[in-house]
């Protein structure tokens, strides 16, 4: 079995997979499977954060919150996300 | 102080004692939504706790209505740096409602229709410290606001006043709900400005 190597070894990675528009991309619901892209989710805007639904189910997709100096972002409703290239 | 004094104090302005650190006063009632709004009639609506052991503690609208209702003047502070002095409402005590609810747990989740969470310290709701609340201003509560009920603890940041509460669910440990798992503050207390993790 081969050793890990720390967290920095993905900063490659993801400033690539990051620097792809991410409205063209596409993510397969958790909670119904739905295949779709981002651009067809529903978002609703609220002072504290932005949350990204499933318009097949309504299952939260991603939540983003952003303060200005500090912000987070939780993919957990998606199963994976595709980008093209 | 006298407006006179004031005046000539050279101050442009005295701040609000009764406002939290990093808050702005505001007349109106900013909507913060992370979803759709249900749309509860008070036919369905239903209010449960539930302990440890199972047991279900329920309320309907009509059982709600029966119990005793309470004036709550109070002053609310949201997260997003606005505050509103003095507001009106009504609603059923937590405590009435804990009353014959026996639990060793110290921690609540409220849950909502809708889906949203928030967990809140059982001890932050208890004491008179928090409502469930169905009037606004003299009016029943707007589905937008939350209506027909929502949770009222104005002494914490006004996210874990759930809209569209449906129940509390008794817990252990001091699980995070929808925002405090995406960097809001576990317990958010605005006079300790308690915003993020
Ligand atoms: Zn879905």
């Amino acid at each position: 079995m081969t050793g890990h190597v720390d967290g920095n070894a993905i900063a490659g990675p993801l400033a690539d997979f990051f620097s792809f528009d991410i409205t063209t991309a596409t993510g397969r619901c958790r909670a119904c499977g739905t295949v779709a892209e981002l651009a067809r989710a529903m978002v609703y805007v609220s002072g504290a954060g932005t949350v990204v639904r499933c318009a097949t189910c309504d299952n939260v997709l991603a939540v983003l919150v952003d303060t200005g100096e500090r912000a987070w972002i939780d993919f957990g409703g998606v199963t994976a996300i595709e980008v093209r290239r | 102080m006298s407006f006179i004094t004031r005046g000539f104090s050279g101050r442009s302005r005295e701040r609000d004692d009764r406002l939290p650190p990093g808050q702005t006063l505001v007349g109106d009632f900013p909507v913060l939504s992370a979803g759709p709004t249900p749309e509860v009639d008070t036919a369905e609506w239903e209010f449960t706790i539930r302990t440890e052991s199972g047991a279900q503690h329920s309320w309907n609208w009509d059982q709600l209505m029966a119990l005793p209702i309470e004036d709550v003047t109070t002053d609310i502070h949201c997260v997003t740096h606005w505050s509103k002095l003095g507001t009106g409402w009504r609603g059923v005590a937590l405590d009435t409602l804990f009353e014959d609810v026996d639990t060793d747990y110290a921690f609540t989740m409220a849950h909502s229709y809708g889906g949203y969470t928030t967990n809140v310290p059982l001890e932050d709701l208890l004491d008179g410290k928090a409502w469930i609340a169905f009037e606004f201003d003299g009016e029943p509560l707007d589905p937008e606001h939350g209506g027909p009920a929502r949770l009222l603890v104005p002494h914490l940041y006004f996210w874990k006043s759930a809209k569209w509460v449906r129940g509390l669910e008794m817990m252990e440990d001091d699980e995070p709900g929808f925002w405090e798992q995406n960097g809001y503050h576990l317990r958010g207390d605005p006079w300790k400005e308690e915003r993020y993790w």
